[in-house]
């Protein structure tokens, strides 16, 4: 409130001067604790879709079979407002029990698992290998003409293998999405 | 536990109802509901209302909703029953009405399977409920039904759906009751940011040009709000505008009542809120109607919000201080503080802002140029209010120009006595609205104010109005015209009336006739307040037939994509005429 500027007057509101990020579109990963019944993804997804936010990735699976809770983790992408817009809504949900903001909440560990398959003969075979192995990447299956490898990782690792194996005959890639959780001792 | 302690799933869902304090019921039978309307059959405790159209039932039960503070219950059948409630839902969520929808459903084993009257209802109902559910076990049923009322009922009300399978209504099951659920699925509110309460109050304190500005959250919350929204109002001296959904709030014969605000709203409140420097928004969502062009919104004030829902905050509209939280919790405790601190208002420059706002009501934007020949409908709706307020009254409306000058020209000094379709605009609302206040209140003066357009959308309920002897007024603005529609073709499309009007009408008197109620037809402005007695004095439902000017436009109005302070009073001039970015607001 310190500044002095008349708010509102054009186009170029004074908000917009308040916070200089206001307009700038971030990626969010949001870790979602909901109850696991039937159609709580589609709820959630639903949400998404019928107000127009966007889904980069999610993943989802039960988390405490015994509560019968599951972790939805979502990356989405957005301005503050709209960010702020996707976490009041999703903690109006009723199954929804807590929305944490990972980006917002400090560092977080960030994890996809992607599984590649690679068809090649010779060089590019041996070569496919050397490069799995430079990024950890197990062999989880093979033939004499292809090799399936499994790689854990962020996304930009992922990403930057799936590059590399593209011109070594890179076929399929099958990717989880992003699962994640804060870093430190305190839960999400 | 003994079979003997297990009751079935339709006994379960008349028990619930009961332990839930439910007397009255609007539905329609069919297949898949056929066990539970076979117990209702078999008691007493609960009416239910027959209606024509489930999707009268739902808009039947939000009336009766809106009108008591209760919760509205509706029974459908599968498929096309539950299909039909779609649009009454989704009013309830738009306009947060409490109303629970029990529909019938396939038995389990054919769900999946495209049997005769499945719907996958619960996917349809997902986006227009706050919530809802598909019993797939008896034993669950009860608790269900209670979480449902618990849903509709707590912190932003709203419409939920409980889907039950016709397997699960003829098994039997436990009953649980209302007092053994477990409640934690119900939402916590935030605490109050007690900085900010006391920012606000130091702005409130301070402010040269404040303004109250409420809305149906202030209805929802209850009469406690509502005391302390006039006691506030009193205390400081501000001025006072509601939305369409917040009429009522504040009393309109209240000195400090600047009428309606937004699209239709008064000059005078609309400049206001464009002038201030403090806004007070209580229980309102600052919705496109209301702000006009949002960069050009009210831009030189602080802005208070409070709220129950967080996700109204910052939704449309920035604000300095949201304070999150029940209307009549948040209020009470700024009350108390604002006392404590010496109830300071900034006086001097107050009565100076009075004065502004004094100038700009003299502008009598509601103004309109009365005929002898014609009864315009501004007019009718006077001539209504002058004839009705002494009574004890409620009124619906359908969606049009009728609505809005129902709103412009009809006083409310109580909450819950105007029920409106305000965020979804639906027409077809009014007239089982009206049914449903009706059963709620026998002896009371109900009226529907229709345009003839919405009234033929849900017309069938003449049906049920005559059945159940109630007397409710269906009082039509007949203008022969999809009359909003046809003000927006003249502004905003060259006067190209394409298919606004109202052609092929029935004779509404020989209408009326033929349900063996009342037809009245006035089309003479000499005769309208005798014509209106008439309607007011005959002890059954009316059809009123008021024949007024075709071509009225209503004003004051904001165009779309225009500030509050553009707009327009009168008929066009080239200056205030909608940009073509305006034309593709709705
Ligand atoms: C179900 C539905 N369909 C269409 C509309 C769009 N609409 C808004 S007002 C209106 C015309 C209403 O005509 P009438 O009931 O005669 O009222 P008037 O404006 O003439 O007073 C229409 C078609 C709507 N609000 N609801
Ligand atoms: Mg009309």
């Amino acid at each position: 409130m310190s500044l002095k500027l008349k708010k509102g007057v054009n186009n170029q509101s004074a908000y917009n001067l308040r916070d200089p990020n206001l307009d700038y579109e971030a990626a969010h990963t949001l870790s979602i604790i909901v109850d696991n019944e039937s159609g709580v993804l589609a709820r959630v997804i639903g949400l998404f879709s019928g107000r127009g936010y966007n889904i980069d990735s999610l993943t989802v699976a039960e988390v405490d079979p015994n509560g019968h809770r599951s972790r939805i983790t979502i990356v989405t992408t957005g301005t503050p407002k709209v960010v702020n817009q996707i976490k009041a809504q999703l903690n109006r949900m009723v199954p929804v029990h807590e929305v944490t903001d990972l980006t917002l909440k400090g560092k977080a560990v960030q994890r996809e698992l992607a599984i590649f398959k690679v068809v090649g003969n010779g060089n590019q075979r041996v070569e496919s290998l050397r490069l799995a192995d430079v990024f950890r990447a197990k062999v989880v299956d093979s033939t004499l003409k292809s090799f399936t490898f499994e790689l854990t990782g962020n996304s930009e690792k992922i990403d930057a293998f799936a590059e590399l194996m593209t011109p070594l005959g890179l076929k399929e890639i099958a990717r989880t999405g992003i699962v994640a959780l804060l870093r430190g001792d305190n839960s999400s | 536990m003994t079979q003997a302690n297990k009751i079935t799933g339709a006994e379960i869902v008349i028990k619930a109802l009961i332990d839930q304090g439910v007397d009255t019921v609007f539905g329609y039978p069919g297949g898949a509901i056929l066990p539970i309307y076979d117990e209702l059959f078999q008691q007493k405790k609960i009416k239910h209302i027959l209606v024509r159209h489930e999707q009268a039932a739902t808009h039947a039960a939000e009336g009766y909703a809106r009108s008591t503070g209760k919760i509205g219950v509706v029974f459908v059948t599968s498929g096309p029953g539950a299909t039909n409630s779609v649009t009454g839902l989704t009013d309830a969520l738009m306009d947060s009405v409490p109303i629970v929808v029990i529909s019938g459903q396939v038995p389990t084993f054919m769900i999946g399977n495209d049997a005769f009257q499945e719907a996958d209802t619960v996917g349809i109902t997902r986006p227009c409920t706050k919530h809802n559910w598909l019993v797939k076990d008896t034993n669950k049923l009860a608790e269900i039904i209670h979480k449902a009322f618990e849903v509709a009922g707590s912190g932003r009300p709203g419409p939920v759906l409980v889907d039950v399978p016709k397997d699960v209504q003829f098994a039997s099951g436990r009953y649980t009751k209302k007092n053994e659920i477990k409640t934690d699925f119900i939402k916590k509110e935030p605490s109050i940011d007690v900085k900010m309460l006391d920012e606000a109050i130091n702005r409130l304190e301070l402010a040269e040009r404040p303004i109250i500005y409420s809305g149906g959250g202030v209805i929802n919350s209850g009469q406690s709000a509502v005391n302390l929204l006039r006691n506030l109002v009193a205390g400081t001296n501000f001025p006072v505008t509601s939305t369409l959904m917040g009429l009522g709030s504040y009393p309109a014969s209240g000195k400090n009542w600047l009428g309606m605000l937004g699209m239709h709203g008064t000059y005078e409140a609309n400049m206001s809120m464009h002038d201030c420097d403090f806004m007070l928004c209580i229980g309102a969502r600052f919705d496109d109607r209301i702000t006009g062009r949002i960069d050009a919104f009210s831009p030189n004030s602080y802005k208070v919000h409070i709220d129950i829902d967080p996700s109204s905050i910052n939704k449309n509209i920035t604000v300095e201080a949201p304070l999150i939280g029940d209307v009549s919790k948040i209020l009470s405790m700024l009350t108390a503080r604002w006392k404590e601190r010496g109830s300071k208002v900034n006086k001097k420059k107050l009565s100076a802002w009075w004065k502004s706002i004094n100038n700009w009501k003299g502008v009598q934007s509601l103004g309109y140029e009365n005929s002898s020949s014609v009864i315009k409908p501004q007019y009718a709706v006077q001539r209504l209010e002058e004839l009705t307020k002494s009574y004890n009254r409620f009124v619906s409306t359908e969606v049009g120009q009728h609505q809005m000058w129902a709103a412009q020209f009809m006083g409310f000094e109580e909450p819950n006595r105007w029920m409106t379709s305000g965020g979804l605009g639906t027409m077809g609302y009014g007239f089982p609205a009206s049914i449903g206040i009706q059963i709620a209140h026998p002896t009371s003066l109900v009226i529907n104010v229709a345009g003839e357009a919405s009234w033929l959308m849900n017309m069938q309920e003449l049906g049920t109005a005559v059945q159940y002897r109630l007397p409710v007024k269906q009082f039509i603005l007949n203008n022969e015209r999809l009359g909003m529609v046809r003000q927006w073709q003249e502004l905003l499309h060259g006067e190209r009336y394409s298919h606004s009007w109202s052609d092929a009408l029935p004779d509404f008197v020989k209408l009326a006739e033929a349900y063996g109620i009342k037809g009245i037809r006035c089309e003479d402005p000499a005769r309208l307040d005798d014509s209106i007695r008439e309607m007011i004095d005959y002890p059954g439902p009316v059809i009123f037939d008021c024949l007024v000017e075709k071509h009225e436009n209503c004003f004051p109005m904001i165009p779309s994509g225009k500030a509050h302070n553009e707009m327009i009073l009168g008929e066009q001039t080239e200056e205030n005429s909608i940009s073509d970015d305006g034309a593709v607001l709705v």
